[in-house]
């Protein structure tokens, strides 16, 4: 290329990408010999039209609202409703988690969601000696429908959507839910709301479990069912990819895995006669929002696509609903540093972002002292303002998929969603997820990825601000909430009094008849609704699971 | 390593998940870096008792116990573990820990008798060398 005489160029153009890159870019030194997202994705210098940046509008992103709702589920987007802000919370009694989330809603927040603990999460009650030291550590003690009644006390069922996170022990949660709603006099096509009930990720990546895949995934589609027929505006399941990205997966594996998940239950679901059309637009999604900006716009964008698509081409789904992926989001857990904590506020900041220029219906951001502890209210506010800032400051909500025609994003988009539909290949040829679940196909990929990347960052090949680079000798030290012993306690006493109160005869009946309800494979949801009303408790219904559907255990594979 | 008393044998460490929770990318992380340190390493999987972690430490005759905690059962459980080790006559097998951990409490942990406690963000190589200065391998 020739010079003028100051040694400037003169105006030149590059006719082709080809030559821009081998000749104007390679002229210049590059920072790094490699440039790879947190997925271990080698990322391209620059797209253009020429090199995967070309874009069939009409089949590819069509207009959001629209198949394949690639721009997003809602035409109008944000222009027409914010997503919803929902700060996942819960520790102690249900009295100090009711008070949080009355917290949470009088600064602003307008849904709510619940942690629960340990022993609800793998089907104990507060006294069995599986949950010493665990009550209402990790998340809020439910073990009975007056726990439930005292964690929404004053909270209306029927005006604020409440999301449960909930898996082996979902049915009962969701009846304790449903029982208290019956005793207010709602009726339950009223209630709002959302219930994980997500058991082939937990085999996968979050393992809280009582029997074995198969009866597992049966208890999940009894829910779905009893939704379908009698609780439309309720979503019976999260189909969650959020643990399997934490458990170490890259975007697409956790992108593909949390799909064939989905197509596991629809699988499950036609099985039993259902019609796709009735039961696939009650289904929602929940998913990480990781560290890396733009992958993490494209799986999102690249999620609702494959879903749209498989819906109607697997399944013949005819219509928009069926095939829309809603989705919440969490920023990601594992990307905060217990090393110089402040800085998570900015990590949280920027995957907040990215889950709105991805269009999600949902937010969870994470508080900046997580990794130390349950978050204090002071840490949750700042969360909570940050998701704020984004929606009423940063000026991004108010245009629908600003992102949207991004040759880049549009090419990131078409990688994820082809090596995604890959893995789903894969697994269909291993018979399915189920089947794949059961031989640990997917949780082998996983821990691959989590080794990997822990050996990256030991390299110094990935680079965590604070840990393996820029890090300080002196502790940064915030405050930690500190949750009372008294807590467990105080829920021993009360189930051990709730036990004495109940009529035994009733009780015994109830027992008996989701016993048979197991048995005959018919499903429990209707007769745990009632069950719990007579005050059959949580732990006492996974017994019966325990018993009926058999006992699971960690495999333990490395 | 150049340690004079380099050991004739691999140390033997069993990695323990207690409690209820399904936290195990870094209890597996960390095994598997163990291993590939040359290292014999045994994994209980999760949601093991700590009768059952004190059971497979005595059977399989191991050097040192790495228990993964990070449902904020610490307290009960790193103490519950250390007693009956000492109760089985297995005190002089080590115990260190991994998990989300608050600073107070692994001060408090030290004081009970847990050698060291590894929070998110350990170099892999850190643990590594930890093991090998800290845990005495008999003959």
């Amino acid at each position: 290329m020739t010079k003028s005489s100051n040694g400037q160029r003169p105006f030149t153009k590059s006719a082709s990408y080809k030559e821009w890159r081998s000749g104007r870019y390679a002229a210049q030194v590059e920072r790094r010999k490699k440039y790879s997202s947190i997925s271990f994705r080698e990322q391209p210098d620059l797209v253009t039209p020429e090199n995967g940046g070309a874009i069939d509008y009409d089949s590819e992103l069509g207009y959001p609202g629209e198949y394949p709702f690639t721009r997003g589920v809602q035409p109008t987007m944000y222009r027409g409703r914010l997503w919803t802000m929902r700060q996942f919370a819960g520790f102690g009694s249900p009295e100090d988690t009711n008070r949080r989330f009355k917290y949470l809603l009088d600064h602003g927040q307008t849904g709510l969601s619940t942690a629960f603990d340990m022993p609800c999460l793998m089907g104990y009650d507060p006294d069995h000696p599986r949950s010493v030291g665990e009550v209402g550590r990790e998340g809020v003690s439910v073990a009975t429908i007056e726990d439930m009644e005292t964690l929404f006390e004053g909270i209306e069922l029927d005006k604020i959507t409440t999301s449960m996170t909930i898996n082996c022990t979902a049915t009962v949660a969701f009846a304790f839910y449903f029982a208290v709603a019956k005793r207010r006099g709602l009726s339950f096509d009223k209630i709002g709301g959302t219930i994980q009930n997500d058991m082939l990720k937990e085999f996968i990546a979050q393992k809280e479990w009582i029997s074995p895949p198969k009866p597992s995934v049966k208890l999940v589609c009894d829910v779905i069912e009893f939704c379908a027929s009698s609780a439309p505006k309720f979503s019976p399941v999260s189909i969650s990819g959020y643990h399997i990205r934490e458990a170490g997966a890259t975007a697409v594996q956790e992108l593909a895995f949390t799909l064939a998940d989905g197509l596991g239950y629809v699988d499950h679901c036609l099985g039993r006669g259902m019609d796709i059309d009735k039961f696939a637009p009650q289904l929602s999604f929940f998913f990480d929002v990781h560290n890396d900006f733009f992958e993490e716009i494209a799986k999102f964008r690249a999620a609702r696509r494959m879903w749209a698509r498989l819906m109607k081409e697997r399944y013949g789904a005819k219509t928009d609903a069926s095939c829309k992926l809603r989705t919440h989001a969490q920023t990601a857990g594992v990307s905060l540093t217990a090393q110089q904590p402040i800085n998570n506020v900015a990590r949280v900041a920027l995957q907040a972002l990215a889950a709105i220029l991805g269009g999600v219906q949902s937010l969870h951001t994470n508080s900046m002292d997580e990794t130390l502890s349950l978050p204090t209210e002071d840490a949750v506010r700042v969360a909570l303002r940050t998701q704020q800032v984004i929606a009423e400051e940063s000026g991004v909500t108010n245009i629908v998929d600003p992102l949207g025609g991004s040759y880049y994003i549009e090419r990131l988009t078409n990688e994820i969603e082809a090596e995604a539909m890959e893995y789903i290949k894969q697994i269909d040829a291993l018979g399915g997820m189920l089947r794949a679940v059961e031989e640990g196909f997917p949780q082998k990929e996983i821990s691959e990825s989590a080794y990997k990347f822990q050996l990256d960052v030991d390299a110094g090949e990935q680079t965590i601000v604070g840990v393996n680079k820029y890090q300080e000798g002196g502790e940064q030290d915030i405050p930690t909430l500190k949750i009372d012993q008294a807590a467990e306690r105080a829920q021993i006493e009360k189930i051990k009094a709730f036990r004495e109160r109940r009529d035994d005869a009733k009780w015994k009946d109830a027992m008996a008849k989701i016993e048979s309800a197991c048995k005959e494979d018919r499903n429990v949801v209707p007769v745990l609704i009632d069950a719990v009303d007579v005050g059959v408790t949580l732990g006492e219904v996974s017994d019966i699971y325990r018993r009926v559907f058999g006992v699971y255990s960690d495999p333990g594979m490395l | 390593m150049t340690n004079t008393t380099a050991a004739s044998r691999p140390i033997r460490i069993l990695i323990a998940k207690a409690g209820l929770d399904g936290h195990d990318r870094g209890a597996k992380v960390i095994a598997r870096a163990l291993r590939d340190a040359g290292m014999e390493v045994i994994y209980t999987g999760l949601h093991q008792t700590t009768e059952n972690i004190v059971r497979a430490a005595i059977q399989e005759d191991v050097d040192c116990i790495g228990l993964s905690i990070l449902s904020g059962a610490h307290m009960t459980l790193f103490p519950e573990l250390l007693e009956k080790l000492k109760r089985e006559g297995a005190a002089d097998i080590s115990v260190f820990g991994g998990g989300i951990i608050p600073k107070d409490d692994i001060v408090a942990l030290k004081k009970a008798g847990i050698k060291e406690i590894f929070v998110p963000g350990t170099h892999t190589q850190d643990v590594v060398a930890w093991i090998r200065t800290n845990v005495p391998v008999s003959e």
